[in-house]
């Protein structure tokens, strides 16, 4: 019996391969189990290599698996770009239309199963990936039951027969499977689940949720990927909620558009990538100047410029941090689960109110695109803070003067009054001004208008900058990571030290102001600090420098060929720096 | 009820004498005290130039943004809060160079927002160089021998990127523009109003005296009917884009705000924004 799975289905883009991982997850999902699902997909729509790998195993997985337990091919590309991952019990089964071929050196067993045969059989050959989930069914010796309300789901628009027929596909491939396998039947069953029902979303999922929650109704946005599900996902949304989307001309346009519907006192946001995110480096600019809130979602990929855009990277930090001209204060807020990109959504919009600045919400790719379990987010953990909202009663003011919207507050933030407002009326201008917003160079007003909106940052509330399980008060490493890293740097840790190494861990949540005070005593007790990251130059590592010092002990271990970090990779290379 | 004067702040303009968006400014402030607006009920939403500043002359909330981004920054506003009289303005650079995108996508789109391009054939604000709308042949700081291109022809892009409303008028012309801004602000949808105004220091070609010598009144053409935009287009084409008046009103397509399925009829600004628990849940549930 298996104590985790490790499943990959492969074939061309649009055939069909997305809804056999899509199914089969689905319903291992409903059984209680816990998954972590990885896309590998190309630019293109149709053709070009596409995997879905998922891990599945009863207790709860951050990390996509070191190897592969069962492999379904619906070409030979699939196997011979993905056998080298199977574990010695592994086993290959590929659609016999292709006349698959066992590479010389996979030890593999490979069973040629009719997928499409059987399925034009029973009406048409799309129903391909129904009969390998049969056949997957048969190696881990499901009912196909547990199918059944997945299929429900899925095809019920489509009437009973469409359900029927599915269900028959499986069936098919159940038993064609068990007759192929002959005594091996039911090897790759695994350990019984809980039978608990948990959430399973992709982090876009996580943050697009969030938004709502949060209290968005209006969001700007140019599609790109890896971002778009969090504007489709409000685009279905918004309409029950009196809200709208728009799909802009350009990011820049998502971007002031943001701005103006926060000026107007909405919550509002936009989505985008490292493409998009250089379009509007000067929009939150005015955002900062300004001092209007703004929330920016940056789903990393393969950059520079049209770079990897299927890609895990991780390679936009010091654009978030740096990319603007001038100075204004900004938050840049690093998520790692997808309880993490749920709440800490809903943190960046109180945080951009409270502040008044604008706050950027990285993700990346991995975290963006991968599909996991995770329990039912608490309803009453949602809190919502808007901050110095002035509403009604304010005076007349003599003469016509403008409410103070810059006054130089004690904390830097200044009452906020929204346009509509009766005796409220104020100018905001991205040119340096005065406290009531009107244009002025005075060297005076220039320092104190500066140094005000840079004390707002004092006021930050964000919980646990910084996660950390650092169970060694004189640890030999320090592992640092953001974003999805989270999971394989957890896996390598726990495997180190039951090697009887001593290694610590601590996943940096808030990057910017960064949270030096919380960072340089793990720094402190670590010989070696070693900063994982997907990208070339080491940003994070350069960014704890400057922040915290430690030049003599921290290294990095970078990756930027465009996939994530697996455990045992990342194991290796720590070992390779410790040596 | 609120008058022009209303509409009048304490910050004198930095303007030089004589520009044309002087008038553009008192115009403005006229038409809003004419269809009957509060100065607070009003937002002016400005882009970078010469022309930019407007936001900080009148007396309404005012947001004086980015180069070539009021449009969107309009759009969101009036999104967030449809009662509110949102204005946006800005130059001819601002608009038809740099903002160009925006603009067509604006008119498409069709928000009910009213704006008014200070078009002076010129960048002002930085010193004199050529514009998107300075003819073939103008001579700039940045076209020594002339310039190459043809100007753009912001009437003919905006009947047929599907514009509801589309006028011009002559800053001189108070009274003119004024009716044509007021027009624009009870129009349903988006209205584009492009207006000549006259920058006196860097354009010594497209003067006051040069658009009083080459301009037509729609409403001296005989027959002119605005509903009709074939008849607007081939009117536009043959005075070379030198008429004022409004030019094509569509009266019954309706704005985007109207279309967006589930769109609030109240200002967004008015819902509350917490989640129910029920609702919360269910959206959990589907996940599930
Ligand atoms: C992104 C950006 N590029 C360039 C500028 C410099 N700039 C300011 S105003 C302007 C053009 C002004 O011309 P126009 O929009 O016609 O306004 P006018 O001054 O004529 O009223 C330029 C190029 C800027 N502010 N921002
Ligand atoms: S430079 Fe021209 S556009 Fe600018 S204020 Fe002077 S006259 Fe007006
Ligand atoms: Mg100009």
């Amino acid at each position: 019996m298996l104590h985790q799975l490790s499943w990959k289905v492969g074939g061309q883009q649009g055939e069909g391969i997305e809804s056999t991982g899509e199914i089969f997850s689905m319903a291992m999902n409903r059984l209680g189990y816990f998954l972590y699902g990885y896309r590998h997909f190309s630019s293109r729509i149709k053709g070009g290599h596409t995997n879905n790998k998922i891990t599945v195993r009863p207790t709860e997985v951050r990390s996509i698996a070191d190897d592969l337990d069962i492999l379904v091919a619906f070409d030979q590309e699939t196997i011979d770009v993905n056998y080298k991952e199977l574990t010695e019990t592994g086993i290959i089964l590929a659609d016999s239309k292709f006349d698959p071929v066992k590479p010389e050196d996979s030890k593999a067993p490979l069973f040629a199963v009719p997928f499409t045969e059987v399925a034009a059989e029973l009406g048409t050959s799309l129903m391909k990936n129904m009969v390998a989930i049969g056949a997957t069914a048969a190696l881990l010796n499901l009912e196909d039951e547990v199918f059944q309300n997945v299929v429900d789901d899925i095809f019920g628009k489509k009437g009973e027969e469409v359900v029927q027929k599915n269900m028959e596909a499986i069936a098919r491939g159940h038993e064609l499977m068990n007759e192929l396998l002959g005594e091996r039947v039911g090897e790759w069953a695994l350990a019984p689940a809980d039978g608990k029902r948990r959430m399973f979303m992709i982090g876009n999922d996580a943050v697009a949720l969030g938004a709502l929650a949060a209290g968005t109704r209006f969001m700007a946005a140019y599609p790109i990927t890896p971002a778009s599900e969090i504007m489709e996902y409000l685009i279905k949304k918004l309409p029950k909620f009196g809200g709208a989307v728009i799909q802009t001309e350009d990011e820049i346009a998502a971007a002031t558009m943001a701005i103006g519907a926060n000026f107007g006192g909405v919550r509002s946001f936009t989505a985008s990538a490292g493409p998009g995110l250089s379009l509007m480096m000067e929009a939150i600019g005015l955002s900062g100047m300004t001092e209007q809130p703004l929330v920016v979602v940056d789903t990393q990929r393969g950059g520079p410029s049209t770079g990897l855009p299927t890609k895990q990277e991780q390679s936009d930090l010091m654009a978030m941090l740096y990319g603007t001209h001038g100075e204004i204060p900004k938050v840049v807020i690093a998520p790692s689960t997808m309880e993490e990109a749920f709440f800490d959504t809903i943190q960046a919009f109180n945080i951009a109110e409270e502040l008044q600045l604008p706050v950027i919400l990285v993700t990346d790719l991995q975290l963006s695109l991968g599909k996991q379990s995770v329990e039912p987010f608490d309803y009453n953990k949602i809190e919502i803070r808007r901050g110095k909202i002035v509403t009604d009663n304010i005076e007349e003011a003599a003469d016509k003067a403008y409410f103070k919207r810059y006054e130089n507050t004690e904390d830097g933030i200044s009452p906020r009054v929204l346009p509509g407002t009766l005796n409220g009326i104020h100018h905001v201008t991205g040119v340096e001004h005065d406290e009531t917003g009107k244009p002025s160079e005075a060297t005076g007003n220039r320092q104190v208008q500066m140094d005000k909106r840079f004390r707002k940052l004092a006021a930050l509330k964000f919980d646990n900058p910084v996660y950390s399980n650092a169970p060694h008060e004189d640890a030999d490493i320090l592992l640092v990571g953001f974003n999805s890293t989270r999971g394989a740097i957890e896996e390598v840790q726990e495997r180190l030290n039951a090697q009887g190494m001593k290694v610590n861990h601590a996943h940096i949540r808030l990057i910017h102001p960064f949270p030096s005070t919380e960072v340089a005593p793990l720094v402190a007790k670590a010989k070696k600090v070693i900063v994982v990251e997907n990208n070339y130059t080491g940003q994070l590592a350069n960014i704890m420098k400057m922040n915290v010092g430690g030049h003599d002990k921290i290294e990095t271990i970078t990756k930027y060929n465009g996939t994530p970090f697996l455990p045992g990779e990342l194991e290796n290379r720590v070992k390779e720096l410790t040596r | 009820m609120a008058t022009f004067k209303d509409f009048r702040n304490t910050v004198k303009p930095n303007w030089c004498p004589g520009c044309g968006d002087f008038s553009v400014q008192a115009a403005i402030q006229r038409a809003a005290a004419n269809v009957g607006i509060e100065p607070n009920e009003l937002a002016v939403i400005s882009g970078i130039g010469c022309s930019g500043r407007i936001s900080g002359y009148i007396n309404s909330y005012g947001f004086h943004g980015i180069h070539g981004r009021a449009l969107p920054i309009a759009q969101g506003l009036k999104m967030a809060n449809r009662d509110l009289n949102v204005i946006a303005s800005g130059g001819d650079g601002d608009g038809f160079a740099i903002g160009m995108g925006h603009t067509i996508h604006a008119i498409r789109r069709n928000i009910d927002v009213t704006y008014v391009v200070m078009d002076n054939q010129i960048y002002g604000l930085t010193k004199g160089q050529t514009s998107p709308r300075s003819a073939a042949g103008f001579i700039t700081k940045s076209t020594p021998g002339g310039a190459i291109e043809p100007s753009l022809k912001p009437l003919e892009v905006a009947l047929t990127s599907g514009a509801t409303f589309v006028a011009q008028g002559f800053s001189t012309d108070i009274k003119e523009l004024t009716a044509l801004i007021e027009a624009g602000i009870n129009h349903k949808g988006f209205s584009f109003i492009n207006v000549f105004s006259p920058c006196v220091t860097y354009n010594k070609v497209n003067t006051y005296d040069w658009f009083k010598e080459n301009l037509t009144k729609l409403a001296d053409i005989e027959g002119y009917d605005n509903s009709d935009r074939g008849m607007a287009m081939r009117t536009v084409m043959e005075h070379e884009g030198l008429v004022t008046g409004i030019i094509y009103q569509d009266t019954e397509t309706t704005s985007y705000q109207e279309k967006v399925p589930g769109y609030s009829e109240l200002p967004l600004t008015d819902i509350d924004i917490k989640m129910s628990e029920n609702d919360f849940n269910e959206l959990v549930k589907e996940f599930m």
